[in-house]
This record gives structure tokens, C-alpha cells and sequence, in this order.
């Protein structure tokens, strides 16, 4: 009898490592084996091996479910909303953040496009101790670029610096749309006119990638300001001759697309962005009808005569570093 | 003057009886030629723009145009330019560096206009490339807000060597009902957006994005209409004369020193 028991308890030991590796779908296996073969006699010893067996698969359900709860928690899927695919968001960065499905190119976070732009270990930050200011006094705005800075670890709507792209040294500014929407104030308009200011210094070409909603509304006129002091930068950097590149990506609407995002010698955009001055939601509200599919994108641009090219994401850096080499003298 | 509330400001500016662009220009200058059209799609008619004398000077007069009452305002499309009317604008003042005029602009609208038509054509370009040109232009430039000054259709005739405002007149990023529907999410808070949003010829000053201001009479320019465009025919023959005198690389700097300090 002992002999029996301990011989029951091996069993359902080897069935716990079994279940282990193969998690739930044993459940039917199990049942459809529900006569035990060492023991097919005992009515006992069957049921005692099937709860253990159903002991065993609930706990392992569990756990799978939780763990794949704590996967969606922290984020690691994405949904395309353009085909609807759900896309590992690991695979999504590593195709350079466009829909490996439809190729939907998603918007990038700075550090994420300047990865993607400069060569590797390449870009020099300037102007980064320009900060936000508040001209308007305006209740609540400071503590919400905090906060947010903590969340997303960024400190403004752009980012410049110098940098190579495929040997080619430049200066380089991103935008960030993660931060208040791109949006132009104070801080932003400082930091891209003490980068062109950098180019002129240094004799280098200027590339901007451009991602705003327009200007700051929590800095008020002063935001408004900041379209005449970059499109007077600008304007000394034709006078210096030299190159400009701007690339418009998804969003540029408002005081960015009327100051320096219309203003590049060379215009790219990216596929399908939403490019405009004035957002569609306010057309519509002005012409009282809704506005046709594609109004506003890259390719509606393109056909109207505003941009000069439209590049996918994958070979953004190789027609950047292209356009510079056919500008060095 | 009694406390005159920043919202009363903003009244007074698109008061229909306020004196317009146009009057302006009649009662200053002399001999007033009208240029129009683009010479790329059309004219626009939200911008008057064209040559006149200012006690015998040849000037370059350009002006955003509103109408007083639905008739005129439908011709003008409320004060709200269109690309074209961008374009026109710098293709005089274009010419007046050609010619060495002295440019003055008038500012009165609620905003480039919105619309499809503006979006296919351009608009930010248009208002960015006015912007970037004024920025360099050779010649003196005087801007003057003589009632709404709101967004970038403002300032894409609005950067010069002098930037001055009416007292009443307001100058600012948007419309106080649209700051209050974005930053509020309610556009009926709009009175208390107008006080917040530092939109009058005082604030501005004080944050020094304008030189100057021109007194009003007690209730608005329109009391004393003759009174007030006295005064800013004053302020421009003193200006341009101080301007003139100047070497063309002195004012260039000058004024993109002025551009450089914004919100500084």
C-alpha cells in the first residue's frame, strides 16, 4: 500500500512538471487519459489525479493571464489605428517606428528620430539649458512642464544639436510632439535660432524636422513672437548661403508651417502627415462641411506644389545625407 | 480715464464704427495710388496696399481691410486675407525696396482667413515667407495695430523697425474666445481669457514686443477720428525721418536685434 501511494505521488509530481511546460492546453490531454495506465483499477486514485491535474492547470491559467496583463500594462503592444494590426511594439522600433502591416509611419519621440537621424554617437547637444518661461504668469502652466519633463524625461518641444549623418557634419533640431504638442514658445523658438545661429558660426547646412500643433498658447503673443525671431534666423541663413532642409512630419500645422517649417530650400515630408496652416477642425467650422479625404496630407501638399519631396522614413537619412554631399562645395 | 477692462478693449478694437484701414490712408497720406493683385492667382481684397505721399515723401501704404457694416465686410471677407493678399503685400513691399520707399502697414484683422481655398494655396508659406522677407527689407518700415491684431495674420505684415499700437487696439496669439475654448475648454470664458492673455497696447509694451503708444480719446478713435490720425501722422513723420537717417546695415541690425530679444 505504501508502496502504492508513493508510487500516486510520482505520478502527480511528473504530471506537475509535464503541465508546467505545456501549460494549458494539456487539459483536454489529461481528460481524454483520465484512466490512469498505472493504475486503472483504482477509482480513488483516478479522481485524486484529476484534481490534482485541475489544482495544477488553474494556477498555471492564472498566471499566464496575469502575465500577459502585465505585458498590455506596461505597454508593450500597440494598435496600428490605420489597419487595426496589433504590433509587438519591440518590432514597430525596430522598423523605425512604421507599421511593419500598412507602413503607417508612427510619430517619434526626439531622442527616438535623432537616433535615427545622426550617426551613432555623434550628436552634441546646444541650447539645452534654455528653458520654458512663463511671460503670461499663467496659472498652472510651469507645473505642468514639470510634471510633465518627469513623465517623459524631456525637457522642451525640440531638441538641436551638431552632428554627422552618414560622415556629413550639420546641425541638426527635432521637434517633439510628445510636449504640449510640439508647440512653439519661448524656449523652442530660442533653441532652433541659437542652432541656426550654431550652422552660420559653423558654416554647416541646417535640418529640422518639424512636429507642432503651432505656437504656444500658454506663452501668449510672446509665442507669436517667436515665427518673427526664426524666420529672421532664417532669413541669415540665406544670407549665409547656406543649406536648409526642413522635413515636415505628423502634425505641422499653424505659426511652425508660417514661419521656418515653410521656409527650407528643400521641403520633405513624411508619408500621409497632416500639413496645414490652419487645423481641420477650424475649416470645418468656418465652410460648415467636412473637409475631403486627404485634405492637408503630405501627398495633397506635394500636388499642390509646397513641398519637394516626400520620403519614407527608412530612407530619410541616406536623401538627407544625400542633399548635403550635392551642397558641400 | 476711467478703469477700461482689457475685455472692453477688445470690444472697442472690433467696434464697427472704429476707423478702418482705408480711412486711415485717406486722411494721412496723399495722392493714394491702389496696386493690386498677386501677379500669381488674384486680388485680394482683405489687403489694400499701393503708393502715396506723406507730406510729399512717396511711401508705401498696406493695409488689412475691414468692412463696417455685412456688405462691405462679405467684399472684405471680414479683415481676413487670404495667401494672395499675403503675396500682394510683399510683392509692394518688394517694389518700395526697389524704389527706396519707406513701408508703413496697417494691422486689423481676426486672423488669416481658414478656409480650403487659403489651405491649397498656401497660406503658411505665404505668411512665412512675408515674415522672413520683412525681416531684411531694405527700407524703413513702420507697423501699426489700429484694432485687431490676432495671430499670424498679423504678423505677416506686422515686423518692422517700429511696431506701434492705439491704445484700444488689442495684438495676440488668437481670438480671446479661441484662447478660451483651447486653454479653458469653454469659449463663453472669454472676458476672463482677455484679461489673462496680455493682449493690450499696455502689455505689450511692458513686454516689449511694441515701441510705442498712440493715445485715444476717451471711447475710442472714432470720437476723434481726425484727432488720432493727427497723431499717427505725427509719429510717422518723426519715425521715418529718424529711420532714413539711418545707414541701410545700421537699420537692418537694429531691427533684427529687436526680432532676435523677443521674450527675452
Amino acid at each position: 500500500m505504501s508502496f502504492e501511494i508513493k508510487n500516486k505521488f510520482k505520478i502527480i509530481k511528473n504530471l506537475k512538471i509535464k503541465l508546467k511546460k505545456i501549460k494549458i492546453k494539456i487539459k483536454t490531454k489529461i481528460s481524454d487519459k483520465m484512466a490512469c495506465p498505472y493504475c486503472p483499477e483504482m477509482d480513488g486514485g483516478k479522481i485524486l489525479i484529476i484534481d490534482k491535474v485541475r489544482k495544477v492547470n488553474e494556477k498555471e491559467e492564472t498566471r499566464t493571464r496575469n502575465e500577459k496583463a502585465a505585458d498590455m500594462m506596461i505597454g508593450k503592444w500597440v494598435k496600428c489605428d490605420q489597419c487595426k494590426e496589433i504590433i509587438y511594439k519591440e518590432d514597430l522600433h525596430r522598423n523605425l517606428s512604421v507599421c511593419p502591416n500598412c507602413g503607417k509611419h508612427f510619430r517619434l519621440s526626439a531622442r527616438r528620430r535623432i537616433k535615427q537621424i545622426a550617426d551613432e554617437g555623434t550628436f552634441e547637444e546646444i541650447g539645452q539649458d534654455i528653458l520654458t518661461q512663463d511671460p503670461l504668469n499663467f496659472e498652472g502652466y510651469l507645473k505642468k512642464v514639470q510634471s510633465l519633463k518627469e513623465k517623459i524625461k524631456t525637457d522642451e518641444a525640440v531638441k538641436c544639436g551638431i552632428c554627422e549623418i552618414e560622415g556629413n557634419r550639420a546641425v541638426l533640431a527635432v521637434m517633439d510632439g510628445n510636449f504640449l504638442m510640439g508647440s512653439m514658445g519661448e524656449a523652442v523658438g530660442e533653441r532652433i535660432t541659437v542652432a541656426i545661429e550654431k550652422a552660420i558660426e559653423e558654416k554647416l547646412p541646417f535640418v529640422i524636422f518639424c512636429v507642432s500643433g503651432g505656437a504656444r498658447m500658454q506663452e501668449g503673443i510672446v509665442s507669436l513672437m517667436q515665427m518673427a525671431k526664426t524666420s529672421a534666423a532664417v532669413q541669415k541663413l540665406n544670407e549665409a548661403g547656406l543649406l536648409y532642409i526642413t522635413v515636415l512630419t505628423d502634425p505641422t500645422t499653424g505659426g511652425v508651417t508660417a514661419s521656418f517649417a515653410s521656409l527650407g530650400d528643400i521641403i520633405l515630408a513624411e508619408p500621409k502627415a497632416l500639413i496645414g496652416f490652419a487645423g481641420p477642425r477650424v475649416i470645418e467650422q468656418t465652410i460648415r462641411q467636412k473637409l475631403p479625404e486627404g485634405f492637408q496630407s503630405s501627398e495633397f501638399l506635394l500636388e499642390h506644389g509646397f513641398i519637394d519631396k516626400i520620403v519614407e522614413r527608412k530612407d530619410m537619412k541616406s536623401t538627407i545625407a544625400k542633399l548635403i554631399e550635392l551642397h558641400v562645395n | 480715464m476711467n478703469k477700461v477692462t482689457a475685455w472692453d478693449r477688445v470690444m472697442l478694437a472690433r467696434k464697427s464704427e472704429r476707423p478702418k484701414a482705408q480711412e486711415y490712408i485717406n486722411e494721412i497720406f496723399d495722392d493714394f495710388i491702389e496696386l493690386h493683385g498677386d501677379r500669381n492667382f488674384g486680388d485680394d481684397k482683405a489687403i489694400i496696399g499701393g503708393i502715396a505721399t506723406l507730406d510729399g515723401m512717396p511711401v508705401t501704404v498696406i493695409g488689412e481691410q475691414k468692412g463696417r457694416n455685412a456688405k462691405e465686410n462679405i467684399e472684405r471677407n471680414f479683415g481676413m486675407p487670404n495667401p494672395e493678399g499675403y503675396r500682394k503685400a510683399l510683392r509692394l513691399m518688394k517694389q518700395a525696396e526697389k524704389f527706396n520707399r519707406p513701408v508703413i502697414t496697417f494691422i486689423d484683422t481676426p486672423g488669416a482667413y481658414p478656409g480650403m481655398g487659403a489651405e491649397e494655396r498656401g497660406q503658411g508659406e505665404a505668411i512665412a515667407r512675408s515674415i522672413m522677407e520683412m525681416s531684411s527689407l531694405k527700407v524703413p518700415i513702420i507697423c501699426i495695430v489700429i484694432g485687431e491684431g490676432s495671430s499670424g495674420g498679423a504678423l505677416a505684415i506686422g515686423v518692422g523697425d517700429k511696431v506701434v499700437m492705439l491704445e484700444n487696439a488689442i495684438y495676440s496669439i488668437l481670438s480671446p474666445e479661441g484662447f478660451a475654448s483651447i486653454l479653458y475648454k469653454d469659449s463663453s470664458k472669454a472676458k476672463e481669457a482677455a484679461e489673462n492673455m496680455k493682449l493690450t497696447a499696455k502689455d505689450l509694451k511692458e513686454l516689449n514686443i511694441i515701441d510705442d503708444i498712440i493715445k485715444e480719446p476717451e471711447g475710442g478713435a472714432q470720437e476723434d477720428f481726425e484727432k488720432v490720425a493727427k497723431d499717427v501722422k505725427k509719429y510717422l513723420l518723426k519715425n521715418i525721418k529718424k529711420l532714413k537717417g539711418m545707414k541701410k546695415e545700421e537699420l537692418l541690425q537694429k531691427r533684427y536685434e529687436k526680432i532676435r530679444n523677443f521674450g527675452k
